[in-house]
C-alpha cells in the first residue's frame, strides 16, 4: 500500500513502460502484409501472370488493332483436294487422281505468320486478337461473379453469424439447400430458356454467371458467419456495444474489417475457379456463343473437327494456356496472401 | 423483518416444505415492495435485487430446463464520485454484475436505477443513449482493443457517433483526452499492437472516458498488469476521478486494490452479495464468516506479526448447482441447520453496513 501512495506523487513522470521512440513506427497491419506477400516468389509469379493476362486482354485490343474480334480475314484461300479412285479393267488396276482447286473467300486455318501471329481458325478469324478478346470476357465475368458472390455472402454471412437464433438457422439451412442444387444440370436449363428468348449471345454469360452467384455464395457465407461467431465474443465487441453503436456499424465497421484476410484469400481463389467454371460454360456452348471469342469457345472448336486437334495446335493450345495462367496465377496470389496475412507465420 | 417471525416458528425440523414456500411468498413480498420504493436522488446507481441466468439446457422448442444462476439478488447504492469495490472469488458472478449493471446482459430479473432512470427494461435503442454515462473498462486489454484501427481512430469513434464535440474539434479533444491518460500525442496513428500493457489499459481508460461518463465499470482492470504499471493504473483512475468526478464499480479479486481505491466494499460468493459497505466497515468490523475468512487470507507483509487464518474447508460449488439455503453453508466453519434450508435475508445490520448471515439474527 505504501508504494501505491509513493508513486502517488509522481505517477506521469515514471513512465516505466519504456515506451517506442517518437521516430520509431512500427507498420501497419496492412504494411506488414504487403511485405510479406512480396518476400515469396511464388506470389509475386503469380501477380505477374495475372497483371500481364489483364494487360493483354485489355490493353492488347486497343494497341493491335490489326484485326477485330469478330473480322473475317478474307484475303482468299485456295483449298486443294484431291480424290482417288480406283477401279480394275480386264484386270489392270487404274487409279484416276483428280485434283480439285477451290478459291475460297475467307483465308481460314492459316499458319502463325506476320499477318496473323498465331493464325486463323477454321472461320478465318484471327486467334491472337480473339485471344484478347475472350480474355476480356473471362477475367470481366468472373470479377463480376467473385464480386456478387462476396457482397452476398458477406451481407448474409455477417447478418447470421451477429444475429445468430433464428435468423441464422434460415440463412444457413437456405445455404445448405442452394448447396444440394446440382449446378450444371441446371444450368443446361437455364442456358436453353436463354436460347429460346431472344437474348443477344453478347450478354448471355452475364446471366449465367449471376446464377452462379446465386448458388456459390454459401461457401463465402459459411466462411464469413464463422468469424464473426468467433469475433463477435471478443472483448473489443463487447465494448462497442458498450459505446453504445448501431448494429450496422459494429457489423459492418468493427467485425467485417477483421474478416477481410480470409475474405482476400478466398476472393482470389475463387476467381480462378470462376475462369474455370467461365471456360467450362462456354466449352460446352452454354456460355459465349459465337461469333464471340471466349477462352472457352476457342477451345471448343476441336469438339467438333478432329483435324484441328491434331494438325492445327495453334488454334486451340493458346486459349488452353491463357486458362492455366490465369487459374494458377489466381492461386498463386491466394496462397501468397494466406501466408501473408497469417499472423503466426512472422518471419 | 419478515424471515424473523418465520425463524420464530421454526421447529427443528427445518426441511418443511410449507414452511420454505411461506418464506419465499414473504421474501418476493418484500422484493416487490423493495421495486416500488422512490430512487435515491442522491445515488447514481442503484441496483435492486438483481438476478442474472443463463440458460444451460433448452429443449428443441427453447424452453429452458436448466439454468445457471450467475448473479443471485444482489442490491447496492453507489453515489456519484464514489468507488464500489467488488470483491470475491473467481466465477463468483462479479463480472456479470458488472455487466448486468451496463445491460451488455439483459437482467432476469431486479432493478438497475441509473441516474434517476430505471433502465432495466430499456431497448437498445432507447439504452444507446444511457450508454455515454455508463462505461466499462475491460481486463484484457490485449483483447478489447479493435486490432485494426489506429489510437485515433479507436478513440474518435465514440466521439463522432455520440457527438460529444463539433466534428472539426474531434482530433483536438481525442489529443487532449490522450495527454490526460498519459498517452503521448505521437500514438494517434499508432495501432494497438504496437503497445504494451499498461499502455493499451490507457487507451482502453482513454476509450471509456471519451464520451463522459458519469459510471465506469472497471471489470478487473489491473489484474493482466504486472505490479509497477497496476500502482500507475490505479493512480491514474483515482486523478481521473478526481478531475471528472466519476463514480466506479472496481471489480478485482486484489484486496489490497480494492482496499487502496475503494469507498465501499460489496463482497461476493457464488452470485450473492455477503455483505456490503464502506472500506472502514468491511476491514474493521466484517459481519460474515466468508469476508472474515478472506481478510484472513491476505499475506501480510509484517513478518512479526501473527495472522490467525481462517481456513475453509472444500472448493466453491458450482454455480450450476448451488447449495440449498445459505450458499455459504457447505464451508462455512459456523453453519448451522438452518443454513442448510433458508436462504439469509440480506440485511443492514449497522448504518449502510448490509450483510447475509442467519448467525447475525440471533444476537
Amino acid at each position: 500500500m505504501e508504494e501505491l501512495k509513493n508513486q502517488q506523487a509522481a505517477p506521469e513522470a515514471a513512465d516505466s513502460e519504456a515506451p517506442l521512440d517518437k521516430n520509431v513506427r512500427l507498420m501497419s497491419p496492412t504494411r506488414m502484409v504487403v511485405r510479406r506477400f512480396f518476400r515469396s516468389k511464388l506470389s509475386i509469379l503469380g501477380l505477374v501472370m495475372v497483371i500481364s493476362l489483364f494487360l493483354f486482354s485489355f490493353l492488347g485490343p486497343v494497341i493491335y488493332t490489326q484485326w477485330g474480334e469478330i473480322q473475317l480475314d478474307e484475303s482468299g484461300k485456295t483449298e486443294y483436294s484431291i480424290a482417288e479412285t480406283t477401279y480394275t479393267v480386264n484386270g489392270v488396276e487404274y487409279t484416276l487422281r483428280q485434283t480439285t482447286e477451290k478459291y475460297l473467300k475467307d483465308n481460314f486455318l492459316a499458319p502463325p505468320s506476320a499477318e496473323h501471329i498465331l493464325g486463323t481458325d477454321n472461320e478465318g478469324y484471327d486467334i491472337f486478337v480473339r485471344l484478347m478478346y475472350g480474355g476480356r470476357i473471362s477475367l470481366t465475368v468472373s470479377f463480376i461473379a467473385v464480386f456478387l458472390i462476396t457482397i452476398l455472402g458477406v451481407v448474409l454471412g455477417g447478418v447470421a453469424g451477429y444475429f445468430g437464433g433464428a435468423v441464422d438457422n434460415v440463412i444457413m439451412r437456405l445455404s445448405d439447400v442452394l448447396m444440394c442444387l446440382p449446378g450444371v444440370p441446371i444450368l443446361l436449363i437455364i442456358s436453353t430458356i436463354l436460347d429460346a428468348s431472344d437474348i443477344d449471345a453478347k450478354y448471355r454469360i452475364y446471366l449465367l454467371m449471376v446464377y452462379l452467384t446465386f448458388i456459390s455464395w454459401t461457401g463465402t457465407a459459411r466462411l464469413v458467419r464463422g468469424q464473426i461467431l468467433s469475433l463477435r465474443e471478443q472483448e473489443y465487441m463487447v465494448a462497442a456495444e458498450a459505446m453504445g453503436y448501431s448494429t450496422f456499424r459494429k457489423i459492418f465497421k468493427h467485425l467485417v474489417p477483421n474478416v477481410m484476410p480470409q475474405l482476400i484469400v478466398q476472393m482470389s481463389l475463387s476467381l480462378g475457379s470462376m475462369i474455370l467454371y467461365e471456360a467450362t460454360l462456354s466449352y460446352l456452348n452454354l456460355g459465349v456463343k459465337a461469333p464471340y471469342a471466349a477462352w472457352g469457345t476457342m477451345i471448343n472448336i476441336i469438339s467438333t473437327n478432329q483435324d484441328i486437334l491434331q494438325n492445327h495446335l495453334n488454334v486451340w493450345v493458346p486459349a488452353g494456356i491463357c486458362i492455366v495462367i490465369a487459374v494458377l496465377g489466381f492461386n498463386f496470389v491466394g496462397d501468397g496472401l494466406r501466408d501473408a496475412l497469417d499472423p503466426k507465420a512472422r518471419r | 423483518m419478515a424471515d424473523e417471525k418465520v425463524l420464530e416458528n421454526v421447529t427443528p425440523v427445518y426441511d418443511d416444505e410449507a414452511l420454505a414456500a411461506e418464506y419465499l411468498e414473504k421474501r418476493q413480498q418484500k422484493i416487490e415492495e423493495d421495486f416500488k420504493k422512490p430512487f435515491d436522488p442522491d445515488c447514481i446507481l442503484e441496483v435492486r435485487h438483481l438476478r442474472k441466468c443463463f440458460p444451460l439446457k433448452k429443449t428443441i422448442t427453447g424452453k429452458v430446463t436448466k439454468e445457471l444462476v450467475a448473479v443471485d439478488d444482489v442490491s447496492f447504492k453507489l453515489k456519484a464520485g464514489e468507488t464500489l469495490g467488488i470483491v470475491g472469488e473467481s466465477g463468483c458472478g462479479k463480472t456479470t454484475t458488472g455487466r448486468a449493471v451496463l445491460k451488455l446482459h439483459q437482467p432476469t430479473a431486479g432493478q438497475i436505477i441509473f441516474n434517476g432512470q430505471d433502465i432495466t427494461n430499456f431497448d437498445s435503442k432507447q439504452m444507446r443513449s444511457s450508454r455515454k454515462e455508463m462505461q466499462i473498462i475491460f481486463q484484457d486489454p490485449y483483447s478489447s482493443l479493435p486490432p485494426r484501427s489506429t489510437v485515433g481512430g479507436i478513440l474518435s469513434e465514440p466521439v463522432e457517433v455520440h457527438n460529444i464535440v463539433p466534428k472539426d474539434q474531434v482530433k483536438d479533444y481525442v489529443l487532449d483526452l490522450m495527454d490526460k491518460c498519459g498517452l503521448r500525442d505521437y500514438y494517434y496513428e499508432r495501432y494497438p499492437h504496437e503497445f504494451s500493457g499498461g499502455q493499451r489499459q490507457r487507451i482502453c481508460i482513454a476509450r471509456a472516458l471519451s464520451v463522459n461518463p458519469k459510471l465506469v465499470i472497471c471489470d478487473e482492470p489491473v489484474s493482466a498488469l504486472d505490479v509497477s504499471i497496476q500502482a500507475q493504473i490505479i493512480n491514474l483512475l483515482k486523478k481521473l476521478q478526481r478531475e471528472m468526478n466519476l463514480a466506479y464499480v472496481f471489480i478485482s479479486h486484489d484486496l489490497s486494490v480494492v482496499k487502496f481505491i475503494s469507498d465501499k466494499i460489496g463482497v461476493m460468493y457464488l452470485g450473492s452479495m455477503m455483505e456490503f459497505g464502506s472500506k472502514e466497515d468491511i476491514f474493521k468490523n466484517p459481519l460474515h464468516p466468508y469476508t472474515k475468512a478472506l481478510f484472513s487470507a491476505v499475506p501480510n507483509p509484517d513478518p512479526t506479526q501473527k495472522t490467525e487464518r481462517i481456513k475453509l474447508e472444500g472448493d466453491i460449488p458450482s454455480p450450476a448447482n448451488p447449495p440449498k439455503g445459505c450458499r455459504f453453508h457447505t464451508r462455512c466453519p459456523y453453519a448451522k441447520e438452518v443454513c442448510k434450508h433458508i436462504t439469509p435475508e440480506y440485511r443492514e445490520y449497522e448504518p449502510g453496513h448490509f450483510a447475509a448471515c442467519h448467525l447475525l439474527n440471533e444476537e
